[in-house]
């Protein structure tokens, strides 16, 4: 006679205070052990590929940032390169600067909330409260420039919506003296603390087989030894510019993608540093009136500049036909914009590629026979911000 | 004849009142001090809005708590559901009456002090069992499980240390075990026996970072996810109370207890009760430092701290003070 072994069904969210957003996840428990998760997705979905077939190329923009919203403008720039891709438009040397500051912003912002929610989600509340007074400055620079904190809707096929305000580098240049420092202080938290190594060594341990295997991508991936970084691997924007080194981890364990992300917003400081010092002068828009709105001064004494003006604005500009796959290295992996154009001013199809989604997928491969507790532990080191995963 | 019992009944409870309203009032004023340090630590301010400089919070957190609905799961035992909150706090309230705050200033001065404790303190994890089991709901049925085990293993480690001060009292009542301190605190000769007892405290009033059994990130918030209103500030103040009274141990135990830092002019002035308030708060900011920096355990590595490294080492210090008072015939004259 076999003795049948009764598990347990716990339900792991959405109102769960450790479920990241609004994931929902079955455990399927032997004690504390976990036999099997099965992650449920779809609480979040806002049909938002669908509702940019509807709008115009400009109009789309604000979508992305509700994608991740922990990064915005890293996801309007996947779409602002697909887009320009079709147009076969070059962007200013200025625009392109900008961009890279910002994206960088991006990274630390996506990061900082990661590490300390890593910490929060292990038991270690103090670094979230400290990390959350810097993103609280990051934000401010969006908002300075942007004029939002969160849905910024500042990268705009062609450039950028307008140039910084007088006074922003050497702020965010300011920043960047000073946010070493804090990371160090984030450091003495948790890189050596005992508890916080027993509790992300060696736990949610993933090969780089494997990593690619479930199509990972960013620090998932890198943090199982495969230095791959489209920042690197497929140089977008003016990223060869800069000189930056991919922070690589070894046993692809939750503590090697902690240490990953540290070491990142390090480069990501060193980058932001770069571009500020060599920032040119100039247009921070492309010049062709068609597609970047004309000067206010030029509209007042040219006709057409009124008539490019009027049209950009209500009917938008036409996107010659093709198909396009444009990719940008998002902090949290490979965010990708698959855009169809039928020469119309809306896209006919546009396909997001979303880092979390593909990591998600990996749950229950990563949380088998891990106990209760390392399941929060997975989920922080896995980075998973709903918005992109169900779109 | 039966006046003589009341004026005896009267005259004690009196004596309670007087134990426990002030303990009462220490337990808000801790939370408060909990809050501050824990405040201060993530670059935030704390409560300090109620009251001067906030102190008022933890009054007014208790009357919003008595003004919300209870609520009783549909599925639970309704009986053992209430009984278990009352059964904390009732728990962690009783332990109070053997501790002594001066030569003369205690409810009662039973002479097996220490074994009172001891036995109050175990009793206290029927109260969190009975909460998890009575929800009939997963989380808290976790917690309680886990909590159990918790509770169990450390108090294995703070009877063995226990077992060490009172190789050098050689007495259990709570009053000589001060007065043996008159000239130098156990805290250090009996150093490492001080720290897992301040460890082992932290696990047994499930404080980070050993808060298994309420951990947020796993369990929601354990065996209290179904309470609310005033049964829940029953868990929360009975739990304050029980910190408390592990700082109080503590400083009885390793701190001297009401005794003066140093017998001297301005220093023994001082009356005995604030020296032990001093030495109860000292130990207890050092409790909300530790809350605010550390992470979590896990389950399986909190077993693994209680039985493989405190209880051997604890066993370890048992023997090696035992033999160290015999052979130096320095044990304690006890006929």
């Amino acid at each position: 006679m076999s003795k049948q072994k009764k598990t347990m069904n716990l339900n792991f969210g959405p109102q769960h205070p450790a479920a990241h957003g609004v994931l929902r996840l079955i455990l399927e428990l032997d004690g504390e052990m976990v036999e099997r998760a099965d992650p449920h997705i779809g609480l979040l979905h806002r049909g938002t590929e669908k509702l940019i077939e509807h709008k115009t190329y400009t109009q789309a923009i604000p979508y992305f940032d509700r994608l991740d919203y922990v990064a915005p403008m890293n996801q309007e720039h996947a779409f602002a390169l697909a887009v320009e891709k079709l147009l076969s438009i070059e962007v200013p040397l200025r625009a392109q600067y900008i961009r890279v500051i910002f994206c960088e912003i991006g990274r630390i912002l996506s990061h900082i909330l990661n590490i300390t929610t890593q910490a929060l989600d292990v038991g270690a509340l103090t670094p979230a409260l400290w990390g959350f007074e810097e993103r609280e400055k990051l934000m401010v620079f969006y908002e300075r420039v942007s004029g939002s904190r969160l849905h910024a809707n500042y990268f705009r096929p062609g450039g950028v919506h307008i140039d910084l305000p007088a006074g922003l580098p050497e702020d965010i240049y300011k920043f960047c003296e000073d946010f070493p420092k804090v990371i160090d202080d984030l450091e003495t938290l948790l890189t050596d603390n005992r508890i916080f190594k027993q509790r992300n060594v060696d736990i949610g341990i993933i090969s780089k087989q494997e990593a690619l295997d479930h199509g990972f991508s960013g620090v998932m991936l890198r943090g199982s030894g495969v230095p791959w970084d489209l920042r690197k691997s497929n140089p977008y924007e003016c990223y060869e510019e800069f000189n930056f080194k991919i922070p690589v981890g070894k046993n692809g364990d939750c503590y090697d993608r902690y240490l990953c992300r540290i070491e990142e917003m390090r480069e990501s400081i060193l980058i932001m540093i770069q571009a500020l010092k060599k920032i040119p002068k100039g247009p921070v828009m492309t010049l062709d009136t068609k597609i970047g709105p004309p000067k206010r001064k030029d509209m007042k004494t040219s006709m057409e500049a009124l008539i490019n003006h009027f049209k950009l604005y209500t009917e938008g500009y036409h996107v010659t036909k093709g198909e396009v796959y444009s990719a940008v290295e998002a902090p949290k992996g490979e965010f990708g914009v698959y855009l169809v154009a039928d020469g119309s001013n809306k896209p006919y199809r546009c396909k997001i590629k979303a880092p979390g989604f593909t990591h998600l997928q990996a749950m229950n491969y990563m949380i088998k026979g891990h106990m209760l507790a390392d399941v929060p532990a997975i989920l922080g080191s896995m980075d998973i911000v709903f918005g992109e995963v169900d779109r | 004849m039966i006046s003589e019992y009341l004026y005896i009944i009267f005259f004690d409870s009196l004596k309670i009142l007087a134990l426990i309203v002030p303990v009462l009032i220490a337990v808000a004023l801790i939370v408060w001090v909990d809050r501050r340090v824990w405040g201060l630590v993530q670059l935030r301010k704390g409560p300090n809005v109620v009251g001067p400089f906030g102190l008022l919070q933890t009054a007014a957190d208790a009357l919003k708590y008595i003004f919300k609905e209870i609520i009783i799961p549909a599925g639970s035992n309704k009986i053992i559901f209430i009984l278990a909150p009352v059964v904390t706090m009732s728990l962690a309230l009783l332990a109070w009456a053997v501790i002594p705050f001066g030569d003369n200033l205690y409810v009662t001065n039973i002479n097996v002090g220490i074994l009172y404790i001891f036995a109050v303190s175990s009793l206290g994890v029927y109260g969190i069992i009975m909460a998890g089991w009575a929800s009939n709901s997963k989380y808290p049925f976790l917690g309680a499980l886990r909590s159990a085990a918790q509770m169990v293993s450390y108090e294995v480690s703070i009877g063995l240390i226990i077992v060490t001060v009172l190789l050098c009292v050689g007495s259990l009542n709570l009053v000589d075990i001060v007065l043996a301190q008159k000239n130098i605190w156990f805290a250090i000769p009996l150093f490492p026996m001080f720290v897992i007892f301040f460890i082992s405290a932290l696990a047994e009033t499930n404080r980070p970072p050993f808060d298994l059994p309420e951990a947020e990130a796993e369990l929601v918030s354990g065996y209290q996810t179904e309470y609310s209103g005033m049964m829940y500030a029953l868990f929360w103040l009975g739990e304050y109370a029980n910190i408390l009274l592990m700082c109080a141990l503590g400083s009885i135990l390793f701190l001297g207890g009401w005794l003066p830092l140093l017998d001297i002019a301005p220093l023994n002035l001082i009356p005995s009760p604030l020296w032990l308030i001093f030495k109860i708060l000292l130990l207890f900011i050092v409790f909300a430092l530790i809350k605010a920096i550390v992470p979590r355990y896990r389950y399986d590595q909190l077993m693994r701290l209680g039985w493989k490294v405190f209880l051997p080492v604890s066993l370890f210090w048992v023997v090696l003070t035992a033999s160290f008072l015999f052979y130096f015939n320095l044990l304690p004259n006890q006929s």
